[in-house]
């Protein structure tokens, strides 16, 4: 019906706009990989593109070798993963009673929650509350506060919906109570929601700063490595900052500056990919609306 | 006494359905009791974490003695408004108003379109492994934090960065205040323009078949096909992306300009979350910051229900 030649030439045409869309994508992380393992001397002779020129590992070997990095580095490891435990636990909680429409005060908590999504308070009113709770400059500041997304738990709940509820009711027959049937029906079902949510979860964690920006500017000893590498980065142009962070390789600033982008970014890049079909679900449940 | 009779047996009535309802409501808490449970912790998060800071909005309305406890601090002056109209007599405020208006604008009108435009295409993409490289590729920006990306953004627009090297050019894209604002608005579109591509594809997966196959019986070719079936077809959820980016108008996502922000360009890249982060965390305005945030919760607020409104109006579903 569709004349060949010209799909053939829209084909080529769409084909191409991504090629170019996937290039602009990928050569600014080479680029930044390449300048990782360049020679200072390429690098200041500015002949680094693609690859990298001059090959060696000197920018990781101090990296590796700056104890406040290496620290940083492990604390937001340890931080990332309890803190997506904890918000999958809270959402979990939060998503699995509505399951049941018997639930009473179902329809004002659920407002209650979207409502957040909409107002929020404000940055100083929440300094205001971390500075009474006594969570300023406190490394709990990093994990409570924003352990629940009322997004995410939105889309735990569209897919605990989805799931059929005669399966439900026929382990309430069998005398299954509600903690029951969630650990041994709901859960179990539920792996890619959950590996979904985990993720977004530990990508928030992993790569937000902003909280510990605010909240903990007095706690060097606790900073996530995103708000290290920020502190970095608005520094650079100031050689005493970078000595005071603990960076200061004579020669290296540039190469060391892309080894961090890059060992910050490596975890996340490596994982994603595997869980793609997962998040494109997750995102989708997230349309469905109550 | 007939009142007295005729009551009486409906009063009996109402003690038996009451203790009826206390049985009821046992069972009720026998058996569905750990929902309730469940629910406590996650629910008293968000209320600590979510509405009690809303107390703390007082903190603009008061005097800015911040070192006192809140609520024994003084009323400011005209009726409390004080720090708003200060506010607004405060210059690098009105500039943190227009950078606000302007940054949100320019990324709506330059940013919005270029998902729907994205998803269109990859949906006419046939080689199937190709796609599913591609996409996956366009969804790595969003697993970057926005340090990382500025960071990506400082080295490759520096002016002997690569691409500077590629055009033999050497352009100050973040040096000079109006090129640093593209660079910041092409960079953000350049973050999100893979990911916000999922949720239109998922909803051209929605759309009849049958539409498709009566438009082909109509003769209409592909170019066709994408602009009267599959447009209209993800249009309510074009319009709900829409409302939602309108009601953001006056916030800014604050990791992405303290990121991207730099000395040279702070008389353009200043919002209004910059603002009160200088004034009120950094500096020792608290009130003034207070005030201003939530004048900023309370606008973006009525700018969503406008929006919601409009988009009502016309026809389709809103958001509420």
């Amino acid at each position: 019906m569709i004349s060949k030649n010209n799909s053939k030439i829209g084909d080529t045409i769409i084909i191409l706009v991504f090629i170019i869309l996937i290039m602009l994508c990928i050569i600014p992380m080479m680029n930044v990989f390449s300048r990782s393992l360049s020679s200072s001397s390429a690098l200041v002779r500015n002949e680094v593109g693609i690859w990298p020129r001059g090959l060696n590992f000197d920018a990781f070997r101090a990296v590796s070798n700056d104890p406040k990095y290496f620290r940083s580095l492990i604390w937001t490891v340890i931080l990332t993963l309890i803190c997506t435990l904890f918000s999958l636990f809270l959402t979990v909680c939060c998503a699995y009673p509505f399951v049941y429409k018997q639930l009473k005060g179902r329809r004002i908590i659920n407002t209650m929650l979207i409502f957040t999504m909409y107002f929020s308070a404000g940055t100083i009113p929440n300094f205001l509350l971390m500075k009474s709770l006594g969570l300023l400059d406190h490394p709990l500041v990093l994990i409570i506060p924003s352990a629940l997304s009322v997004y995410n738990m939105i889309l735990m709940r569209s897919f605990f919906y989805g799931l059929s509820d005669s399966l439900r009711e026929s382990a309430e027959m069998d005398g299954a109570g509600p903690l029951r049937v969630l650990t041994s029906i709901y859960l179990p079902l539920s792996k890619p929601a959950l590996a979904t949510i985990a993720l977004f979860y530990a990508v928030s964690r992993w790569n937000g700063y902003g909280d510990a920006l605010v909240f903990m500017n007095n706690a060097r000893e606790w900073y996530p490595i995103q708000l290290l590498l920020y502190n970095i980065q608005q520094d650079t142009q100031s050689i005493e900052i970078t000595l005071q962070e603990g960076f200061a390789p004579p020669g290296l600033p540039q190469a060391v500056r892309a080894a961090t982008v890059v060992i910050a970014t490596i975890p996340i890049l490596c994982v994603y990919p595997f869980l793609q079909k997962y998040f494109v679900q997750g995102v989708t449940l997230g349309a469905v609306k109550e | 006494m007939e009142a007295y009779q005729s009551n009486n047996p409906s009063n009996g009535a109402r003690k038996r359905d009451n203790s009826g309802k206390f049985y009821k409501n046992m069972l009720h808490l026998k058996r569905y009791g750990t929902l309730y449970l469940l629910l406590i912790i996650p629910f008293a998060q968000i209320l600590l974490f979510r509405y009690t800071p809303m107390i703390n909005i007082l903190a603009g309305f008061k005097k800015n003695q911040f070192l006192w406890p809140l609520f024994e601090r003084p009323w400011a002056d005209n009726y409390g408004f004080e720090f708003f109209i200060k506010a607004f007599q405060d210059q690098y405020f009105l500039e943190a108003l227009r950078n606000t208006f302007m940054l949100n604008i320019l990324d709506l009108v330059l940013g919005f379109p270029i998902p729907i435009i994205l998803a269109l295409l990859l949906n006419e993409l046939r080689y199937m492994k190709f796609k599913r490289f591609t996409q996956t590729v366009l969804y790595m920006p969003h697993f970057l934090s926005w340090v990382i990306i500025a960071s990506l953004a400082t080295q490759v627009f520096a002016s002997r960065g690569i691409v500077n090297n590629f055009l033999g050019t050497s352009i100050p894209f973040l040096q000079s205040p109006i090129n640093w604002v593209f660079t910041y608005i092409f960079v953000g579109i350049w973050a999100s323009m893979g990911w916000n591509t999922i949720i239109y594809l998922a909803s051209i997966t929605a759309i009849n078949p049958e539409l498709y196959e009566a438009a082909a019986v109509d003769g209409a070719k592909r170019f066709r096909m994408m602009w009267h079936v599959t447009l209209p077809g993800i249009r309510p959820v074009i319009v709900i992306l829409l409302i939602l980016s309108l009601g953001r108008i006056l916030g800014t996502d604050f990791e992405r300009i303290m990121a991207m922000r730099n000395p040279l360009v702070f008389e353009y890249s200043d919002t209004i979350s910059v603002y009160v982060y200088n004034m009120g965390i950094r500096g020792m305005q608290q009130s003034l910051a207070a005030a201003v945030g939530l004048f900023q919760s309370v606008v973006s607020v009525v700018f969503l229900l406008m929006a919601n409104t409009i988009a009502k109006r016309f026809g389709e579903r809103g958001i509420l």
